[in-house]
């Protein structure tokens, strides 16, 4: 059953009338006749959208059952999952909030209240805040993860969401899949949209400064070495806003190097301490905020250090957060957010803001359910004439969903694991690694799966697959490796992906320990001992060091999809973990 | 033009003339080989390394100095690391990398009046700490930085 803008229109209605309606922060506004109806507050309405990956068109997203937060992270936003979420903040069973925000009950969830996100309908929902708060009395951030998750950006070059953003009226953006094109790509693509793009964090590396190849580039400065425009003034209903950008600091780590060599990135908190002091003492700020994608527990930490930042608006770790979080620093208080991924949500915070002071704000993390905003014909009309050179080859229908096929969360989910099998089967391998991304789609049972809902999963710009043998003790390697890098009890030591999603195999993981002693016991399906010093052949894709000589992750997948009929998992190749019992980051 | 460019502009002639610089006896390799100090850059431990280069082992951890360093390197061949303190008195500083299997990386001598900021690239094989020695008035004080280095991928 799918539920219709009346219909819902009218539970709500009935809801209230009958005191059912919790004291949530959608409760907040007093007569929820309407999800979207925002009470104004304050002066001024900072839109936040982050992590779209692309996704044009409306789709299902299941949220994880598994975000574990280790060390002092344990138990707090945003590691907590299903009950202990809607426990902690408020948000009652069954309700449309809960389905946004949580896994609970999801496939009978996601019949009832239709699909979420699509542009079409986050641009109703803009232009009508937009309008209720006034002409230019709002902006529109992006956090990035932009321009890159779908097949129309892929073969577009991220173009078609170049185009999207620049009709939705994107104010100020920062990146991180974005640098996954080419250098060139890049730097054409910021020239084409029409908002801004900053980043304080991004640097031309020495050596390139000797001959830099986009000198010419309007957002480089040679003095400061920095390769875009570390922030921008904006002036909303008369207050002057700075808006500093945070591109993802590990970029060149998680993703090829290769093709963008010029560029060195990292956290630089310092920097971003003395970019804050420069702005606050040269530019006369009202409000001074970063959009940021370093990750949730990296903008924590952050916010711990730095001081002198009203707001945060982060993304990168994917996590729906309805509240944000105060953190206290020497300079007073910073808060925190994040918005969410795959255009899933739009975080709408109104803010009271005199004189340089930040007095008061109110935020909603907004959930975007396309049965409920009606689609804005321009955009609508946008995407489809995007989408119409691809349209047979996107909508090809491969094989029919015998479950819920996701990826969120820690551990390999059940599309994961259908990557990981067609790996092993076309590939003719043991062992099968795929990388812990936090974006792809989700496709309900019954529903058939798409050559859409494989590029949603799989399209980045390294596809190429590999074959090689490893020995036991190299597997083990890479799982520690990845381990660490999720679970690290220091932030900054964290990249923000999930852990490496394994086929053929199994193990067990302990997240609370240190790196090199998280993982054990490591087994092939069979049963049978992984040795250290055996090999296994092994195939993989995404290889971040150089080209793999295999086909696109995408050819084998659909491949494998086309002899399946209708597809059910037969082995979740997920860990056994240790000492996480009680943790609020894992379903209970 | 900015100090920054001016120093560039310097930079890139100096390396245009570098070799021929070179060649001229103007910089001469004979000279910075002598002062390489064989044992300890061999050394093969932390304290073997720190008392060849700086007459003996023991360091008093200090506050003082700062390492900069990526808290995840990019590049583990290449991790640009800086070392600066407000130190007075400093006669030189000793950049060291705890896992290399020989850690002693760099040794600068500052002539009187120089100001303690030095950078360099370190070689890094693995995980571990970036150790600054700064010898000041015959006293050895130490700092330490952690750096991670990835084998990268599977971010998200």
């Amino acid at each position: 059953m799918t539920i219709s803008r009346r219909e819902f229109v009218r539970l709500m209605g009935l809801a209230g009338a009958a005191g059912m309606l919790p004291a949530s922060a959608f409760a907040a506004a007093r007569k929820p006749s309407d999800l979207y109806e925002i009470p104004k507050f304050g002066n001024l309405c900072l839109m936040h959208m982050t992590d779209c990956h692309a996704q044009l068109n409306p789709i299902y997203f299941r949220e994880p059952s598994v975000n574990l937060g280790i060390g002092k992270a344990r138990g707090k936003a945003p590691h907590i999952v299903g009950k202990a979420f809607l426990e902690h903040y408020d948000i009652a069973p069954g309700s449309i909030e809960a389905h946004a925000f949580t896994y609970l009950d999801f496939d009978n969830a996601a019949k009832k209240f239709g699909k979420v996100g699509g542009f079409s309908h986050l641009a109703t929902l803009v232009k009508r805040l937009r309008a209720e708060r006034g002409d230019g009395n709002s902006l529109l951030l992006d956090g990035g993860d932009t321009w890159q998750g779908s097949g129309t950006a892929y073969w577009t070059r991220g173009k078609d969401m170049v185009g999207a953003c620049n009709l939705l009226g994107v104010d100020v953006m920062t990146g991180h899949w974005e640098f996954t094109y080419l250098d060139k790509e890049v730097i054409s693509n910021i020239a084409d949209f029409k908002g801004e793009f900053v980043a304080q964090n991004v640097s031309v590396n020495d050596d390139a400064l000797f001959d830099y190849k986009f000198a010419d580039f309007a957002g480089f400065d040679e003095d400061s070495g920095l390769a875009f425009k570390p922030y921008t003034m904006k002036s909303v209903n008369g207050m002057r806003v700075a808006v500093i950008g945070q591109a993802f600091p590990y970029t060149p780590i998680a993703n090829p190097q290769r093709f963008i060599p010029d560029w060195t990135f990292g956290i630089q908190d310092e920097r971003m301490q003395s970019m804050v002091n420069h702005v606050r003492e040269n530019e006369k700020p009202d409000l001074v905020v970063v959009i940021s994608h370093n990750g949730m527990d990296v903008d924590l930490k952050m916010a711990s250090r730095v001081s002198g930042i009203d707001v945060i608006f982060g993304g990168h770790t994917h996590d729906g957060v309805p509240r944000p979080v105060e953190v206290s620093n020497k300079g007073g208080k910073t808060l925190v957010t994040n918005a969410g991924s795959n255009g899933k949500f739009l975080g709408v915070m109104d803010l009271d803001v005199s004189k340089g002071k930040l007095k008061g704000y109110r935020y909603r993390l907004v959930p975007i359910f396309s049965n409920l905003l009606e689609a804005d014909k321009e955009m609508q009309t946008y995407i489809d004439k995007v989408r119409a050179p691809y349209k047979d080859k996107l909508e090809k229908k491969l094989a029919v969903a015998g479950e819920t096929l996701y990826r969120r969360g820690n551990f390999n989910g059940t599309f994961d694991q259908i990557i990981c099998d067609a790996l092993n089967k076309v590939n003719d391998s043991q062992i099968s690694l795929s990388p812990g991304f936090r974006w792809g789609t989700t496709v309900l049972p019954g529903q058939a799966i798409t050559m859409d809902h494989v590029m949603d999963q799989t399209c980045i710009t390294y596809p190429e697959t590999y074959r090689r043998e490893m020995t036991g003790e190299e597997i083990k390697a890479i799982l520690e490796d990845v381990c660490d890098n999720l679970f690290n009890t220091d932030p900054y030591y964290q990249q923000g992906g999930d852990m490496v999603r394994v086929g053929g195999m199994d193990y067990v993981c302990e997240p609370g320990q240190t790196m090199g002693k998280r993982i054990s016991n490591m087994t092939l399906d069979n049963g049978s001992k992984i040795e250290a010093r055996k090999k296994y052949m092994v195939s993989g894709w995404a290889t971040v060091g150089s080209q793999s000589p295999g086909r696109p992750i995408w050819d084998v997948v659909a491949d494998y999809l086309k002899e399946q009929g209708t597809v059910k998992i037969k082995k979740l190749n997920t860990p056994k973990l240790v000492g996480v019992k009680g943790n609020p980051g894992i379903a209970g | 033009m900015s100090l920054n460019q001016k120093r560039r502009v310097f930079l890139k002639g100096s390396l245009a003339v570098g070799a021929l610089g070179a060649a001229a006896g103007l910089i001469t390799p004979g000279a910075v080989l002598a002062a390489w100090n064989k044992n300890a850059f061999t050394a093969k431990s932390i304290d073997e390394a720190i008392a060849a280069s700086n007459g003996q082992p023991v360091t008093t951890p200090s506050t003082d100095i700062t390492i900069k360093a990526p808290d995840i390197a990019e590049n583990g061949a290449v991790v640009p690391v800086s070392v600066a303190t407000k130190m007075k008195g400093v006669d030189s500083i000793t950049l060291l990398v705890e896992k290399n299997s020989t850690p002693l990386s760099a040794v600068f001598h500052l002539p009187k009046g120089t100001l303690p900021d030095v950078s360099t690239r370190v070689k890094m094989g693995k995980t571990g700490d970036v150790i600054a020695v700064v010898k000041a008035n015959g006293k050895l004080f130490s700092a330490r930085k952690g750096v991670k280095v990835t084998i990268g991928g599977c971010g998200g």
